[in-house]
């Protein structure tokens, strides 16, 4: 048999092992967003009551969400935790929120421990409150 | 040759020394700040890490010395190890076949290739990271007839990644945008002499080598739909779109001696990446940009593992912490 088809038929039975093996191990690593409420850069016409997000995988209780003002004012409860229904989810309760541009801050722990970190914006405009 | 080959390795394992010693805060795997950088796939990253990397890779070109086209496919391995936090050792080997047409078919491995980068600048806030590094392709550990070179090729190199996540909000729609690029100083530790040999089975032609310094230049221009969607603005993109990252690179070199000065060779490759929890998967296209017929488009596959998240508590996590 030719040898370069020996060679590039085993490369690719060696690398669909490999791929299969490292698909099957559990998930772990870093988390990612994958959506959140209120939406990253929405506009809203009414303040929010609280903010959530989804990962991409359990979250440790570690995990840490602020909310902050444009000047720099914390405006969420403190109340930061995972949902005890969905550990993908972090949230956290805000007071009553003036129109205005606010800052969504979080660092999110995986269960083996890898924190992953960012932020964004949403805005609130007059209007009703959800 | 040998106390040129002495100083380089003195010179190496006293750089090692002080990187050992002298560490950055360790990133997660290409995270700095909000930005992952991924890896890509004709042009080294600017980070160090726990990876695995298998790299296919098919183009044509004008054969030299040889009739018609010449048809080369390579399969490539690399492993990355880190070290500390800031500095990984990494090697690497490929084999490749190649297909002259008239000039017949060889194929075999190409010369081992074994380094090191080290992390030296890493910026959360302006999402940039500096690494710098040598890597050693050793001589006579392939096969002559895929081309691998009878000496060593000794190349220093220097790293950046800056992501555009700092523009200010009237700009927010680039802040996605990040541009990596990579500088690397071929230096053969032969200069010339020698009988030339080609590809393909049954074909020599001889004559003087001549092996020039070479310049070895290039860089990606990356925008990330995943940092679009996490901090910019969720325009609503489902998977596997949420997770892409659309990049072109521009990998060249240009010999800078020895009767090739100004001689440069490169492509421009359109590409994607999507990236997952364990691994990176990427395709892109290789179009000639220069020094090649630009008919001849290649194709690059990678699938890239992504060994500290795999294996976060055991092999990978750095040896020294």
């Amino acid at each position: 048999m030719n040898m370069s088809l020996v060679a590039a038929r085993s490369a690719s039975v060696l690398s669909a092992a490999v791929l299969v093996l490292f698909l099957a191990l559990p998930a772990s690593g870093h988390v990612t967003p994958e959506r959140a409420e209120p939406a990253v850069g929405a506009t809203l016409h009414g303040p929010p009551k609280r903010v959530r997000i989804w990962f991409d995988a359990p979250l440790d209780g570690s995990s840490e969400l602020k909310v902050v003002s444009a000047d720099g004012e914390r405006v969420d409860r403190g109340d930061v935790r995972v949902d005890s229904a969905d550990p993908r989810v972090l949230e956290v309760s805000l007071e009553d929120l003036s129109p205005g541009v606010y800052r969504v801050i979080w660092i999110a722990v995986s269960r083996d421990g890898h924190r992953t970190k960012g932020d964004y914006t949403f805005t609130v405009r007059k209007g009703r409150r959800p | 040759m040998k106390k040129r080959v002495a100083a380089s390795v003195c010179m190496t394992g006293g750089a090692l020394l002080i990187a050992l010693l002298v560490t950055v805060p360790a990133l997660a795997h290409g995270v700095v700040g909000k930005r992952f950088f991924p890896s890509a796939l004709a042009t080294e990253d600017p980070f160090v890490s726990d990876e695995l990397s298998l790299l296919a890779g098919t183009r044509k070109e004008e054969g030299e010395g040889v009739e018609g086209t010449v048809v080369s496919t390579e399969f490539s391995v690399e492993y990355s190890k880190r070290i500390t936090p800031s500095l990984a050792l990494s090697v690497a080997t490929a084999y490749r076949f190649v297909d002259a047409g008239g000039g017949g078919t060889a194929d075999g491995w190409d010369n081992l290739e074994v380094g090191f980068k080290y992390q030296f600048l890493a910026s959360a806030s302006h999402e940039t990271v500096v690494s710098v590094g040598l890597e050693t392709s050793i001589g006579n550990t392939g096969d002559r007839s895929v081309g691998a070179e009878e000496f060593t090729v000794l190349s220093p190199a220097f790293f950046l990644g800056k992501g555009f996540g700092d523009l200010p909000a009237s700009f927010r729609f680039l802040r996605p945008l990040a541009l990596t690029s990579a500088l690397e100083l071929e230096i053969p530790t032969r200069g010339g002499g020698g009988a030339a040999h080609s590809g393909g089975e049954g074909t020599e032609h001889e004559g003087e080598e001549r092996h020039p310094l070479v310049a070895a230049y290039g860089f990606t221009v990356q925008y990330s739909l995943s940092y679009l969607q996490s901090f910019v603005r969720d325009l609503g993109l489902v998977r596997p779109l949420n997770r892409m990252i659309l990049l072109v690179e521009f990998p060249l070199e240009t010999a800078l001696n020895r009767g090739s000065a100004g001689d440069t060779a490169g492509s421009v490759n359109p590409g994607v990446v999507w990236v997952g929890r364990r691994l990176q998967l990427g395709v892109e296209l290789e179009v000639p940009l220069v020094g090649r017929r630009t008919g001849d488009v290649g194709v690059l596959v990678l699938v890239h593992f992504l060994i500290d998240d795999i294996f976060p508590r055991s092999l990978g996590r750095p040896l020294i912490r």
